[in-house]
């Protein structure tokens, strides 16, 4: 894979953080996270609602502007001003499938209009070759050709999920920031989606950030898997050694939640009960920010921010008492 | 344990500008004292219009319960009440939650409020009494700092706070049933746990039974008692949990089964995932309603109705596969093929 002209990891994030300011407060929604994707790999994403996950992508994709630190695509910086054209090039590379299928179409345009309107913007292909690319791509989703000239609202949830694919499919991408693009589907669509989404992957040597709060789902098509916690990563690791051994207490409270389709299992187990709710973003706890929630929670996590280590090859996590805990987190899942 | 609902031949449809969606087709069941009974199923199979039927919210008369449908609440029939005798079924006897806390409940009104609105309506006590009342329910759910949260408007609140006061507003008047439809769908995984946590607590202090609705079976493993699979409206499998779950029958009910990702499976590995959509509930259905996407399906699937089978007290099936003529067949769904092999082969 290593090549002087394509460097392996197509995306690199260093420190990136993305404030949002209020009259009187700062809301730290992405606070200094960092890591990398490998090319035609898939990193997911995961952790409760207003953890960060969702800006964090839209940070990476330039949709807002980083408050500080790096971003590294293709080997290139584009976290600053960029030149239209690098901008063009960059958008065409980058695209986004949003989570919400039923609110991210527009609803007086066909979905012919709607897959092509990027290759408008980044091709100039005659009306034939248009139509033809539109078919292409409603064929590589698993639509046919007929859908071509209806709207949006006379699709079911999943084959709208499936235009919103292909419309980012449509400018040949290298990159797709998946939005929670399953959270709003039937567990039966959500199968097929995941499946298309692997199958694009394998077919187009697509690299995906896969954005999710559920752990069951993003485990199928991650290689790697990291967890935030208001807005910091607080683990990061290959996915199955994440559902085997994790390491931080956030982050086996996560998985021990799942529910199984087991009924003796479920009568059982120990969930792990995370006492309260997410602190607010504008007023973090100090140290650690999951100290308040958490069971291990000793003075030293009040007093310092723990950083990113890596525990074993690959595997990283921010929590002070990890070599401690590494026994006790694994069994109750 | 005392029969609470008894529904027989539920038939349900909606009246549109193309025709009769014929929504819910035929249903019967009965829901016992403080028991928890799970519709499950995908969108549109006809699970929340049943719910809702039973409420009788359907808007008339774009949505109508067909004649001959009966719906007996403690021998009494629901859809024989007048108005007034409605309003206090609504709520006395039944409940329901519903599947979004942000839009149900009512941005211009603080939460106590709307705990108290039902109090007042219902019980005909006075504004400090059903005061103190609504901080006690807060309480019950676990809200921390009720007297505070009773002056919060609903978007001052989290998502997963939202639904415990909807769960308060529906419990305030003790119904006997509670119906959930889809509680936990908006919510976080871990919200998601909590409010499931809540619901059997809930369900053992004040002896209320639920009906749950939803379209994930891992929701109800841990919750419920019977489980009634359905689809395209009607119930395929109905059963108590451990059956529906160790021994499931109807190929629906696998489908629904393997889509479900286990935690023993692989990192990449293509899931299970069932082809096509549901029949259109405009059209008339006089065969095997699953027969189209069913991989299993014979001749005999696409000319006729298949006949309710008897397994046990409580599971049923409806599928030809259960017909002693029909061939024996392996399900693909992976988990349990030892367990379910072993039935086929006593059955």
């Amino acid at each position: 894979m290593t090549n002087k002209s394509q460097p392996t990891n197509l995306v690199e994030v260093k420190n990136l953080s993305k404030f949002f300011y209020q009259r009187r407060s700062v809301v730290k929604a992405v606070d200094d996270v960092s890591f990398y994707i490998p090319r035609g790999e898939t990193l997911g994403l995961v952790g409760e609602s207003g953890c960060g996950k969702t800006t964090c992508g839209r940070t990476l994709l330039k949709l807002y502007p980083a408050t500080s630190g790096q971003i590294i695509y293709d080997g290139k910086d584009v976290t600053g001003n960029l030149s239209r054209r690098e901008l063009k090039a960059f958008k065409k590379s980058a695209q986004v499938i949003f989570q919400d299928p039923y609110s991210s179409l527009d609803p007086r345009m066909t979905i012919a209009e709607i897959v092509a309107e990027g290759i408008d913007v980044h091709f100039t292909y005659s009306h034939k070759q248009k139509h033809d690319k539109v078919t292409e791509l409603l064929a590589a989703v698993g639509l046919t050709e007929e859908f071509a000239n209806r709207f949006a609202h006379e699709l079911s949830g999943g084959q709208r999920q499936r235009v919103g694919i292909a419309r980012a499919l449509a400018v040949d991408p290298d990159f797709i920031v998946c939005d929670e693009p399953i959270s709003a589907l039937d567990v039966s669509i959500q199968a097929q989606i995941v499946n298309l989404l692997i199958r694009l992957q394998k077919e187009r040597n697509l690299t995906y950030l896969f954005i999710s709060h559920d752990l069951s789902m993003v485990k199928h098509i991650s290689d790697r898997i990291g967890v935030m916690y208001l807005g910091s990563l607080v683990e990061l690791a290959p996915s199955l050694e994440m559902f085997e051994k994790p390491l931080h207490p956030y982050t086996s409270a996560l998985l021990s939640a799942i529910p199984s389709a087991d009924p003796e299992h479920e009568r059982t187990r120990e969930r792990i009960r995370l006492p309260g709710e997410v602190p607010s973003a504008m007023d973090p706890p100090s140290g650690c920010k999951f100290r308040t929630r958490c069971h291990y929670a000793i003075d030293r996590c009040a007093a310092e921010v723990p950083t990113l280590d890596e525990a074993k090859s690959g595997h990283f996590v921010a929590c002070h008492r990890w070599k401690e805990l590494a026994g006790a987190l694994g069994e109750a899942i | 344990m005392e029969k609470l609902l008894s529904v027989k031949n539920l038939r349900v449809s909606f009246n549109t500008y193309v025709g009769e969606v014929r929504a819910v087709r035929g249903v019967d069941f009965e829901l016992q004292s403080g028991e928890t009974l799970a519709f499950v199923g995908e969108s549109g199979c006809g699970k929340t219009v049943t719910a809702k039927a039973l409420m009788r919210l359907l808007q008339e008369p774009f949505g109508e319960i067909k004649e001959g449908s009966e719906i007996i609440y403690q021998g009494e029939d629901v859809l024989a009440m007048d108005k007034k005798r409605l309003q206090r079924y609504r709520g006395n006897d039944i409940a329901m939650i519903f599947q979004d806390p942000m839009t149900s409940l009512n941005p211009t009104m603080t939460c106590g409020k709307q705990i108290m609105e039902s109090l007042i309506l219902h019980k005909k006590i006075g504004k400090e009494e059903a005061r103190a009342e609504a901080i006690e329910m807060l309480r019950l759910v676990d809200i921390p700092d009720p007297e505070k949260r009773m002056d919060s408007y609903p978007h001052q609140l989290s998502g997963g706070m939202r639904q415990r006061v909807m769960v308060a507003i529906a419990l305030s008047c003790q119904p006997k049933i509670l119906i959930a439809d889809e509680p936990t769908t908006a919510l976080d995984v871990t919200i998601q746990a909590q409010i499931l946590e809540l619901l059997s607590e809930l369900k053992d202090k004040l002896d209320t039974a639920i009906i749950l609705v939803t379209h994930d079976l891992g929701v109800v493993a841990n919750l419920a008692d019977r489980i009634q699979v359905m689809y395209a409206g009607h119930i395929v499998e109905r059963g108590q949990a451990s059956e529906v779950f160790y021994n499931p029958q109807h190929p629906y009910t696998w489908a629904l089964l393997s889509s479900v990702p286990t935690l023993a499976q692989g990192a990449k590995q293509e899931l299970y995932s069932l082809k096509g959509t549901p029949p259109d509930l405009i059209l008339p259905l006089n065969h095997c309603p699953f027969a189209a996407r069913c991989e299993y399906a014979m001749t005999i699937c696409r000319q006729a109705m298949p006949e309710e089978t008897g397994l046990s007290d409580s599971h049923r099936v409806s599928c030809w596969l259960q017909h002693p003529l029909a061939p024996e067949v392996k399900p693909f769904y992976g988990r349990e093929v030892t367990r379910h092999d072993k039935q086929v082969s006593t059955n």
